[in-house]
């Protein structure tokens, strides 16, 4: 079913938003932003702008920040652009919110490497601290929402919340995450194995071994 | 010239002609959704699928695809039909088969193709996708599950119609066409979209459930909303005219049509005129034509009489009104109802000189007075496109509106056009085509029309092969009006001063008729509106669609439309009115018939005659070029309710509380 989009309230949004305008640092970054195109392409920088007011939004409310309408048609307007044509973008791209969310926005990945590697304990991790998919927390902390691959398969399974990818996830280490960032702290980000660093294999190498200290001319074995 | 062959067949392609277009000069079908010749190319359909050589081994999109030397195509090869077969499949999938309660039965491409290149059965036994139901305004009707995607309409709204409302929201699955936060479609020309849709996701709202295509017959006609003179098709069935649709012609609407001219029609079928009347002890009383005959020629006018053309009059009906008023020994004949006094000694120094197709060749516009969304979309359509394609320079005097493109106001005082700023006049001199276009509103500005002819020679807008100076019309009968000689030097205030005994009013409703409170006012028109309420006999007599006439639009293109319905209960064609009238009054216009009428009428104006562009020459008159230093009004204050039909039409009304009154329909269609 492709519902109507679910946006909330007009006449509340517009009470809400109708005023939104960038603050004073905000309009020097978006001028940065725009002046990145050449004249009369202006309209390319509708993706940064939507980005950046829905930052803005998220600092006025405390959250991960949304798009409300008259948001879309305030960067539509400052891009001489249709509110339609923003409006499509806003709503192609899933980063940008329609709706409000919480202030952490548990973003799960469900797709094919992150569920054999137990993307459903992740899932099961944040059901249990009382997170529905889609909706957000009723003390406003926490929106969860299962997304498509976030590229990070090597690192599986993983969840992006807010700007930070945590990864390498399992049942426990996801409760502590959200844990520490229910009780305000910032969890490190990034593989939560004590013994990798990023992507690299994990216990070692398992192939290319002779390449690890030196160049090793492997084409003699073929 | 690139030579390509397709199925064997070698032919020469003009450059830059896409596949699809060899295949179509070389006599093959290629079926199609999204791909529409007057639209940017969307390639997203993907049911053109063709194979080329040399070229990948798959089959390739050929709406998007440019020819080039030597090219193998083939449009009739095994993998041509399984590549056709599978998009239609996969079209299908999410497609409902409601095709018996759809509108677009009959018509509907995807019905035909699907017949023609589909398989003929589905191997999809999963759940349909379903779409919400969307809301874009009165005259668009949605089913949006039965949408396929091809954003005809989008692109139609953006590229033609200029009004960025309608997008595709969401991605991939969860795509849906919508307009902006489901608001009515802000367009004079959302109709066509309707056209557009090559399934039944868009159809028309008024016409829903109306009729099915093959039970209607199919009248060519040349509608008379406007001075465009539209062409148009009428759909009937029975003595009802159902709908309105546009025929294709290049050098006129292309091929589209204005919600005005669409959907009217419910109009014709209420408030009308189907009785003679005759005004006793000061109310109206149904009569007999013989009555209403009798008590004409009771008035015993002589030869003060006067004749005044409606804004939907057609030729001969003027012509028939014309000889009446002529053997009665009158000549007070006027067309310009609402006041207008222009000269009309040169009919070239009122007419759309560069031609309505031309339009979209100029490089630097001029708009004086005139709000062309209202008074001529299609012809706004066609700046629209000089200015979106070819980057034309528009420059405005007049009330300021939106006018879908980007114009630059200079004001609304008419004496700016003596007064225009140095840049101004530097671009029209500077320009190869430049057009100026003058409206009702200017011309009604004493001094406007003679300053325009003298900025015309100013900045050297007439030149060989190239005639910018144009006044754009807003009434479907002006330029055949004036081509009868209804044109008095003073326009209808010399009517007024003649205080004419007897005046006929042919479908004339804007007059001021508290003006002329000793003449005795016959009405001869089709509906029951502000004419027939000041009247003292009304003579009901044929709309547009029931009745053979010729028309002459804006740019002098002479037109013929054909009748598609009779007249209700008593009327009558208008001409045959005059001719009986003649007999009651005891004079012979000269002619027994609608053919005599019409051989009447080209021998006395042997332009009308000829279907075609009337040559008027191009003669300067000496006017005053002075205008008087004041705001040029706005001729048209709500474009659904121009005439007597809209007026009486439930859908014009609807359309103009919506869109132009802004009154909220959204939720209680729901």
């Amino acid at each position: 079913m492709a519902d109507a989009p679910n946006i909330p309230d007009e006449a509340e949004t517009r009470a809400r938003w109708g005023a939104f305008a960038w603050t004073a640092e905000n309009a020097e970054k978006a001028k940065a932003v725009i002046a990145r195109y050449p004249a009369g392409r202006q309209r390319s920088a509708v993706m940064p702008l939507l980005d950046l007011a829905q930052r803005q939004v998220g600092a006025e409310t405390q959250t991960q920040g949304w798009l409300p309408v008259p948001v879309i048609e305030y960067v539509a307007a400052a891009l001489d652009m249709p509110f339609i044509r923003a409006y499509e973008v806003a709503t192609f791209y899933t980063m940008y919110n329609l709706v409000p969310v919480g202030r952490y926005h548990v973003q799960v990945c469900g797709t094919t490497p992150c569920l054999l590697r137990g993307s459903d304990d992740v899932m099961a991790a944040c059901k249990n601290r009382g997170m529905v998919k889609g909706k957000t927390t009723p003390d406003g902390l926490f929106t969860l929402t299962e997304v498509e691959c976030m590229g990070t398969c090597t690192n599986a399974p993983m969840v992006q919340i807010n700007d930070d990818n945590y990864e390498d996830l399992d049942y426990d280490s996801t409760v502590r995450i959200l844990d520490a960032l229910a009780a305000g702290e910032l969890p490190k980000a990034g593989t939560q194995l004590a013994n990798r660093h990023t992507s690299e294999p994990d216990g070692g190498p398992t192939t290319l071994k002779e390449m690890v200290s030196s160049n090793h001319d492997y084409r003699k074995e073929w | 010239m690139p030579k390509v062959t397709v199925d064997g067949v070698e032919l020469d392609v003009p450059q830059g002609a896409t596949v699809l277009q060899a295949c179509e000069l070389a006599g093959k079908e290629i079926p199609r959704f999204c791909y529409h010749e007057r639209l940017s190319i969307a390639g997203n359909c993907r049911m053109c699928l063709v194979e080329v050589a040399p070229g990948p081994p798959k089959p390739q999109a050929s709406c998007a695809l440019p020819t080039a030397e030597g090219q193998v195509i083939k449009t009739d090869s095994p993998m041509v039909k399984k590549a056709r077969e599978g998009v239609m499949e996969f079209l299908l999938i999410n497609h409902p088969l409601d095709c018996p309660i759809c509108d677009q039965g009959g018509e509907c491409d995807l019905q035909d193709q699907s017949v023609a290149y589909g398989r003929g059965a589905t191997r999809y036994d999963e759940n349909k996708r379903a779409v919400t139901e969307k809301y874009m305004g009165p005259i668009v009707k949605t089913v949006m599950t039965r949408c396929i995607q091809c954003t005809r309409c989008v692109r139609f709204a953006e590229e033609v119609a200029g009004v960025e409302d309608v997008g595709a929201i969401y991605r991939g699955e969860n795509m849906q066409i919508t307009s902006y936060l489901e608001r009515a479609v802000g367009s004079e020309l959302s109709g066509n979209i309707v056209d557009l849709c090559p399934v039944g996701a868009l159809t028309s709202k008024p016409y829903a459930f109306e009729a099915r295509p093959w039970e209607l017959t199919k009248t060519l006609g040349i509608d008379m909303m406007d001075a465009v003179g539209t062409n148009v098709r009428i759909d009937a069935r029975g003595r009802q005219v159902l709908r309105v649709l546009p025929r294709v012609n290049d050098d006129v609407n292309e091929e589209w049509a204005n919600d005005k001219t669409r959907h009217h029609v419910d109009g014709l079928v209420r408030r009308r005129l189907d009785q003679p009347y005759v005004r006793v002890n000061g109310t109206l009383q149904p009569a007999s034509w013989a009555e209403a005959f009798a008590a004409i020629k009771a008035v015993g006018a002589g030869s003060s009489v006067a004749a005044i053309a409606g804004d939907l009059a057609d030729c001969e009906t003027m012509f028939a009104a014309k000889s009446l008023v002529n053997a009665l020994g009158g000549a007070l004949l006027e067309g310009r109802q609402t006041g207008l006094d222009y000269d009309v000694t040169s009919l070239s120094a009122v007419n759309f000189n560069t031609g309505i197709a031309e339009a979209e060749n100029a490089d630097v516009i001029l708009l004086v007075g005139t709000n062309l969304r209202w008074e001529a979309p299609l012809i706004n359509t066609r700046i629209r496109k000089a200015v979106w394609k070819k980057g034309a320079k528009v420059f405005a005097i007049g009330p300021e509106t939106d006018l879908t493109y980007k114009a630059e106001w200079l004001g609304d005082d008419a004496s700016l056009v003596t007064k225009l700023p140095t840049a101004v006049l530097d671009a029209l001199k500077g320009a190869e085509r430049p057009m100026l276009i003058f409206g009702g509103g200017a011309l009604s500005v004493p001094g406007v029309h003679g300053a325009g002819l003298a900025l015309a020679k100013s900045v050297n807008a007439v030149k060989d092969g190239w005639n910018g100076y144009n006044v754009v019309h807003f009434s479907a009968a002006r330029m055949g009006s004036l081509m009868l000689g209804y044109g008095l030097p003073g326009g209808i205030k010399d009517v007024i001063a003649a205080k004419p005994k007897l005046a006929f009013f042919l479908g004339a409703d804007e007059v001021d008729f508290a003006a002329l409170p000793d003449t005795f006012k016959v009405y001869v028109g089709h509906h029951g509106d502000k004419g027939a309420h000041a009247a003292d006999v009304i003579l009901p007599a044929a709309a547009w669609t029931e009745k053979d006439f010729t028309t002459v639009n804006t740019e002098g293109r002479v037109q013929r439309s054909e009748k598609a319905v009779f007249a209700p209960g008593d009327a009558r064609e208008d001409w045959s009115i005059f001719r009986a009238l003649a007999d009651a009054l005891g004079v012979s216009l000269g002619f027994d018939s609608f053919a005599q009428c019409r051989a009447a009428m080209i021998a006395a104006v042997p332009a009308l005659g000829v279907e075609g562009l009337a040559d008027y020459g191009w003669t300067v008159p000496k006017l005053p070029a002075k205008p008087e230093a004041r705001a040029i009004p706005s001729p048209i204050k709500d474009f659904y309710l121009t005439n007597a039909i809209c007026r009486a039409s439930p859908t014009m009304q609807r359309c103009s509380e919506e869109l132009v009154h802004g009154v909220d329909f959204a939720e209680a269609a729901e």
